[in-house]
């Protein structure tokens, strides 16, 4: 099974999110925030996370610069996840190695789709 | 809505679109049209039939385009996609070579995702294809669709439906909340309003023809006459792209499934198709013969 980690400092939104994962069949953890999503990659690194721009302590841009620097750090897939919706944010999030972009609000199927774009899920099942 | 009425609807449509519904797809009317008969002042399903019965053709314009317009995103099963750049293009590459122009029609283009798509995928191919002529062609029966597909214009949601963020960032730019498609590529499409029972024969012959998600609402019938008009518009060794559910199998000879390319079509050597199609082959021919 593969893992996701779900970073929004908005409890709802990992609600959301956590349901919306686990139906595509991924285990998911949680982090409130840039720094506690940190401290979980630096056990272990998941396979997927999805990620929230504008969070107390650590934003989501700065984990990602870590978390990239980590050793394996290039492997997992990052999926930006966030009311910033200009192209000046995108473009940013992109060139600092990030693998796709959701504009909230999402539903399942742009979740779904965008995964499927980086390879995290197979085409067909973002049909459903 | 009644059994009569529901009845009478499926005349109409069968009628005026060639659109044939089974007899369980109360939903799909009820989901379409009650927005619509709101939006006229009606007070339902009934009082829009009524309208119909008496000849309002204002109305049978827009609950045919109701009926018939469908969801689509941007390279939508995205396999389609990857034969048109692994397989379809990659071949006409090679064969139009010497005159270096290629026409593609999209059967269905709706609101626009498919031909944009496929425009995004030419664009991606580079100098592959630097110095070429390319044409695609859009058609719809909806003029409300051909002005949104036209427009380029696209909400946030709809961006984000199969459209990978690199290209919405390469070919879109944003207005406010919505994203509007680059006049480069916009400039890579006619748009044209067309129902493909009327005769198409004026569009010419094309290289390639993604016919995706309709034929799948008529009947058999409808159906292989489509076929057989299509087959005289695609070149020889044209490819003709149809959607998941849908086949030729068992419908006509005129075009034959690509061994391990699903959905993907090529015409049939003339010679082979059935007495009846014979027809075609001529008109094929004399078109080809005046380019």
């Amino acid at each position: 099974m593969k893992t996701c980690l779900v970073v929004d400092d908005s409890s709802v939104v990992r609600k959301i999110a956590r349901r919306i994962l686990e139906g595509l069949e991924f285990e998911v953890t949680e982090a409130e925030d840039g720094s506690k999503a940190l401290e979980i990659c630096q056990r272990k690194l998941p396979d997927a996370v999805l990620l929230d721009w504008n969070m107390p302590v650590m934003d989501g841009f700065e984990f990602m610069g870590h978390m990239r620097r980590l050793p394996g750090g290039d492997q997992p897939k990052v999926v930006f996840c966030t009311t910033e919706n200009n192209v000046a944010h995108i473009a940013q999030a992109l060139s600092g190695g990030a693998n796709e972009y959701i504009m909230k609000p999402f539903d399942k199927d742009i979740i779904a789709d965008k995964f499927a774009e980086v390879g995290l899920i197979p085409v067909g099942q973002a049909m459903v | 809505m009644t059994p009569t009425e529901y009845e009478y609807l499926r005349k109409f449509l069968r009628d005026h679109s060639g659109l044939d519904l089974s007899a369980d797809k109360q939903y799909l009317i009820e989901s379409r049209l009650l927005p619509l008969a709101r939006k006229a002042n009606l007070s339902g399903i009934g009082e829009l039939v009524q309208k119909l019965q008496g000849g309002s053709s204002a109305l049978v314009t827009s609950v045919v385009e109701a009926m018939t317009t469908n969801e689509t995103f941007f390279f939508r099963d995205k396999v389609p996609f990857d034969h048109f750049r692994d397989t379809i293009m990659p071949e006409v590459i090679k064969a139009r070579a010497g005159r270096r122009s290629v026409r593609i029609w999209c059967a269905a283009g709706s609101t626009g995702q498919e031909p944009y798509s496929l425009a995004m995928s030419l664009k991606e191919m580079g100098a592959a294809l630097t110095g070429w002529r390319v044409e695609i062609i859009a058609t719809d029966l909806s003029q409300e669709v051909l002005e949104k597909a036209k427009a380029g214009i696209y909400s946030q949601f709809e961006v984000q439906r199969g459209l990978p963020i690199q290209m919405l960032m390469k070919y879109f730019k944003q207005t406010g909340e919505t994203w509007q498609v680059n006049p480069e590529l916009r400039a890579m499409i006619q748009h044209r309003q067309l129902n493909l029972l009327h005769d198409f024969a004026q569009l010419g012959t094309f290289d390639v023809i993604f016919c995706r998600n309709v034929l799948i609402y008529f009947d058999q019938d409808t159906k292989i006459n489509i076929f057989n008009r299509l087959a005289r518009q695609i070149e020889g060794d044209g490819f003709l792209v149809l959607g998941a559910a849908e086949t030729v199998v068992g419908l006509t000879d005129t075009f034959k499934p690509l061994p391990e390319r699903r959905g993907l079509y090529k015409p049939n050597d003339p010679r082979a198709a059935k007495p009846a199609v014979a027809g075609a082959v001529p008109s094929r021919i004399a078109v080809m013969a005046g380019r």
